[in-house]
């Protein structure tokens, strides 16, 4: 196994995400891959996709692509662009950024982002 | 019989020209005249033409390209709906047979007339076969039309040996022709060298040697002198002039071409004495209403050209005259750079030293089989030079004849290591040095453009012989920045080459040590994640990194299909493809398939690549489909990777009547060696057990056809929008030496291809193109094929299921959940529909809550 791997082995740190007035425990830190996403399931049936970056900062943004409606940004690539991280849908490869959920290709367009904590 | 009349009120009242002979030069000049608006859809002039082929012009120069896969189409000179377009009358297949200069009309052999204003002779040449006893005994043959090409590839089927008549610049092309049909290859020339016009002694003896070590059988000094028949009278042999004979099934006659000039002659006009229409200046006939272009023509200053370059500059001269300007053909240098039989043979200028006072400097390196001349005159002017073996110079220095040269010449001749070679960049040029010689074009015109294809279209120049492409490579701006992405400035390639030569592991590593300065320390993006993924995959057991693509940093790189081992569809469902080498599988695994299918509510459709795939499946669903095909016995498919995909089979010998090799086995073969290769695109491949290719082998990246002989082996061939058929890369190969060389064939394109380059796209675009391939993987011309052979070992040796290797493992097991928080829900939003007894994507569910107008508009984008 990797260096990598042993390092988040040791994270005991929680992923939370803001739900009303408190936070929704999501799940161990160590379940997410450095540049991979996973999603979330809501109390309320929303979806939310979260993504650690490189740096260690974790995202979280709604888990549908508008572009073809599939509930699927979650299992895109993470990359950057002059410093700002960023998830590409995986159909049709269209970039989000993960901070302000605008979406890089397409002014017009972009998804909800959520609060999330780490600690 | 009544004369046409004009068919159109667009021509009525203007001049009719008609043109003799759509071959090369014919086909040039009806360009120039629709350049200059001489047509009768610009209202100036009925332009007819008589063809006697039945085809219309096409690419005599690459007529051998046929035997290494251009089909007559793919030669063509006529850019579709060209005669539609300008209104020209293109008569196929409707030679002329008699000229009435006094009534200005031309009689075709539908009978139909003409009347003409201006007739322009285009008739080229017919080859010259010697009047020796049996000459036209059945199986023997001219090359000079693709029917000839198509008759001499019937009738080799049933021979085994080719005689040639001729060993100049055509006999040589011929001979190579007969190899690469499978037959045992001799060449008769009467001259005491090969290509006895174009290169002087020395060069022949270069040529000679290097054409005997490729296995052809070389007589010089000989004349044929008879051509003998059996019984059913069809050739068996050759009696040769210094008393031996030879055995033959096949003899191509290629002694040379004579103007065709037989319709001139009847009609009263001047020819020389040993043939050719005479003309003056402006390619005017001793009737000023005629004029003769191209082969056919006995030029103004006394000679006949039999070169293609020539003949155009005739037609652009004859065009500028129609067109009521000033122009004249006076000559042409015969200059010629060919590549006969792999070897490059040039020479240019005065390639003899005829000039007084001359010198020549000279190279000559037997075993190698290079030989270099340069004639330079005594005032150190380059007057003209022979190279044989490495031509490479030829595009430099044959725009320099008649200059001085920047350097000493022995220093251009010399081999690298020995001094030399200097080698002389275009960019030493003057701007009025044509770099072009087919189509004339000048050093200065080609700068004014930026692209290769821009050039050719505009100029013309690279479209004729080819064998200026590489210098206007050189004279045009090179794009400035050839980066895979923002995070790095190299190609693929390149990114491929460190990664060998480095042992790079990570692409983290990578990105840091090799990014663009402000990509460092960053994420990269997802072109080049899975780009350095698919490079380290394909070299993890070389350089060694993990081989299981999921492992670490790794899992991060790859596309979601790699990452689940899945293809992902439009609704966010996975579909599945577990292999079936060959297309082939016993009825018990298609039971498992249907069980499965069933079992898991999966739609089925079976694929073009011979094989089953099983759409509709939830990420949650794919560890469990797949615990019960690995106990089947199957694996991975990987048409989820940029990887190969199948390898296609007919039936082949075990059950079809015409069968000659087993193409199952050898689809199975492959399929299972080369399963998992990651590449710079996905890898497609078929067998077919004969010639009938039922399997669609020339259609495939990589496709095998049966011979009865062994295997031929194709390359470059793609389906798809921008279809290609495969080129012939070597042929009647071994079993042992086609998979030799589909290894180093697969692993040198996974080496310099560019990020999503198919092996047809790629074909095109690398220098030197197939040749070159045929060269690297060949003949080894590059030292490289041992360790393209040693990387495939590793592959091959390295290869694991993918499949079988995750469904074994908890913690890789771990991914595939919908919901990380919620690991036994299954995704609400992948739900379907029934269709025709099957299921279908509902995709009313993703319309979503909210949006619905902006996904209408966002999808249709
Ligand atoms: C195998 C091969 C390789 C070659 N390689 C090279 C090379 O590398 N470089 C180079 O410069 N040159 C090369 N050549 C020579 C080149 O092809 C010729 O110079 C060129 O084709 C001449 O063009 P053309 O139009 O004058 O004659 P052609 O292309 O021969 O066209 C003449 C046409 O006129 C037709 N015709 C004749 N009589 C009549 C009639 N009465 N009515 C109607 N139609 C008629 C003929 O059927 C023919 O189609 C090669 C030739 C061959 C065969
Ligand atoms: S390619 Fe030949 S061997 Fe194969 S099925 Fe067709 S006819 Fe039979
Ligand atoms: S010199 Fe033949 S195409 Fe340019």
């Amino acid at each position: 196994m990797t260096t990598q791997t042993l390092e988040t082995a040791q994270d005991t740190r929680t992923i939370r995400l803001a739900d009303g007035d408190g936070w929704f425990t999501v799940c161990d830190r160590e379940l997410l891959t450095p540049g991979r996403g996973v999603a979330a399931l809501l109390p309320d049936g929303r979806q939310v996709a979260l993504f650690v970056d490189r740096s260690g900062r974790v995202h979280a943004i709604d888990n549908r692509d508008p572009f073809t409606g599939a509930y699927v940004l979650s299992r895109g690539l993470v990359g950057s662009a002059g410093g700002r991280p960023f998830v590409a849908s995986p159909l049709l490869k269209q970039r989000f950024d993960l901070e302000t959920g605008a979406c890089l290709d397409d002014d017009e367009v972009s998804v909800p982002v959520f609060a999330v904590r780490a600690d | 019989m009544p004369v046409s009349t004009p068919p159109t009120a667009l021509t009525a009242g203007v001049p009719t020209i008609v043109v003799v002979g759509h071959g090369m030069v014919g086909q040039r000049f009806l360009e120039a005249l629709a350049d200059r608006g001489l047509t009768p859809a610009a209202g100036t002039a009925r332009v007819v033409v008589l063809c006697e082929e039945p085809r219309p012009a096409y690419d005599r120069v690459q007529l051998t390209s046929y035997f290494s896969g251009r089909t007559p189409e793919d030669l063509s000179l006529v850019e579709p709906g060209f005669m539609e377009r300008h209104g020209i009358e293109l008569r196929v297949g409707d030679p002329a047979e008699s000229v009435d200069r006094e009534a200005r009309t031309v009689t075709a052999r539908s009978g139909e007339t003409f009347s003409y204003d201006t007739l322009v002779l285009a008739t080229g040449s017919y080859p010259f076969v010697p009047p020796v006893p049996g000459k036209d005994a059945e199986g023997c043959f001219v090359y000079r039309t693709i029917e000839d090409l198509l008759a001499i590839e019937e009738y080799a089927r049933n021979a085994r040996t080719g005689a040639v008549v001729g060993g100049g610049l055509l006999g040589l092309e011929a001979a190579g022709a007969l190899k690469g049909l499978g037959l045992d290859t001799h060449v008769v020339e009467f001259a005491p060298r090969l290509m006895p016009v174009q290169v002087d002694e020395g060069g022949g003896a270069a040529l000679l040697r290097t054409i005997e070590n490729m296995g052809l059988t070389v007589h010089t000094g000989v004349g044929t002198q008879e051509v003998t028949a059996g019984e059913d009278g069809r050739v068996d042999g050759m009696c040769l002039s210094d008393g031996s004979s030879l055995e033959t099934d096949l003899v191509v006659f290629s002694a040379g071409v004579r103007p065709r000039d037989q319709l001139a002659r009847d009609c009263g006009l001047a020819v020389g004495p040993r043939g050719g229409i005479v003309v003056d200046e402006e390619c005017r006939t001793s009737d000023s209403a005629v004029f003769a272009i191209g082969e056919c023509a006995l030029a103004s200053d006394g000679r006949v050209y039999g070169l293609v370059a020539p003949g155009y500059e005739m037609a652009l001269a004859v065009a500028e005259v129609i067109a009521g300007n000033a122009a004249s053909f006076t000559g042409a240098d015969l200059s010629t750079k060919l590549k006969l039989l792999g070897v490059d043979v040039a020479s240019f200028g005065d390639a003899h030293g005829a000039a007084e006072g001359c010198l020549d400097v000279v190279y000559a390196d037997s075993r190698s089989g290079l030989y270099k001349k340069l004639v330079i005159g005594q005032d150190g002017t380059l007057l003209g030079g022979v190279l044989v073996g490495d031509a490479d110079q030829y595009g430099t220095l044959r725009p320099m004849t008649g200059t001085v040269l920047p350097v000493a010449p022995e220093q251009l001749v010399l081999p690298a290591g020995a001094g030399g070679p200097v080698t002389l960049g275009p960019s030493s040029l003057p701007d009025d040095a044509v770099i072009c010689s087919c189509h004339n074009v000048t050093k200065g015109a080609i700068c004014e453009h930026t692209t290769l294809p821009e050039v050719k279209k505009c100029t013309k120049a690279g479209t004729g012989c080819g064998s200026c492409v590489k210098v206007i490579g050189q004279l045009l701006p090179q794009p400035a920045d050839q980066g895979l992405c923002g995070c790095f400035e190299y190609t693929r390639s390149e990114l491929y080459e460190i990664v060998r030569t480095l042992g790079v592991t990570t692409y983290a590593g990578l990105l840091d040590s090799h990014g663009r300065e402000q990509a460092r320390g960053g994420d990269g993006c997802e072109v080049c994640k899975p780009t350095v993924g698919s490079i380290i995959a394909s070299l993890a057991p070389t350089v060694g990194a993990s081989g299981y693509v999921l492992d670490g940093e790794q899992a991060a790189l790859q596309d979601t299909n790699d990452h689940f081992l899945a293809n992902l569809q439009r609704n966010g469902s996975y579909s599945v493809v577990p292999r079936i080498p060959g297309g082939e599988i016993t009825p018990e695994k298609l039971i498992v398939i249907g069980e499965v299918a069933r079992d898991f509510g999966l739609y089925t459709k079976i694929t073009g690549g011979q094989r089953i795939d099983l759409f509709g499946a939830r990420v949650d669903q794919l560890p469990l489909i797949w615990t019960r095909l690995v106990d089947a016995g199957f694996e991975s498919g990987h048409a989820y990777g940029k990887s190969l995909r199948t390898v296609k089979s007919c039936v082949g010998q075990t059950w079809c009547r015409y069968g000659v090799q087993d193409s199952v086995k050898m689809a199975i073969d492959l399929e299972l060696r080369y399963r998992g290769l990651r590449s710079p695109h996905k890898l497609k491949s078929a067998v077919s057990g004969c010639a009938r290719e039922c399997a669609e082998a020339r259609g495939k990246d990589f496709g095998i056809i049966a011979t009865a002989q062994g295997w031929n082996l194709y390359v470059g061939g793609n389906g798809g929008a921008t279809p290609r058929h495969a080129d012939l890369l070597a042929q009647d190969l071994s079993d042992a030496e086609l998979v030799r060389l589909i290894d180093r064939f697969l692993m040198f394109y996974i080496r310099t291809a560019d990020r999503l380059e198919r092996t047809s796209t790629w074909l095109d675009r690398i220098e030197g193109g197939l040749d070159h391939v045929r060269d690297v993987v060949v003949h080894d011309s590059l030292g490289l094929c041992d360790e393209l052979e040693r990387l495939m070992a590793d592959h091959v040796g390295g290869y694991r299921d993918e499949w079988a290797a995750t469904i074994g493992d908890p913690e890789r097991l771990r991914r595939f959940v919908t919901f990380v928080n919620a690991p036994d829900a299954p995704d609400p939003s992948v739900k379907f529909v029934p269709e025709r007894d099957q299921v279908k994507p509902d995709l009313d569910i993703l319309a979503g809550p909210v949006l619905a107008i902006r996904t209408l508009e966002g999808t249709s984008s």
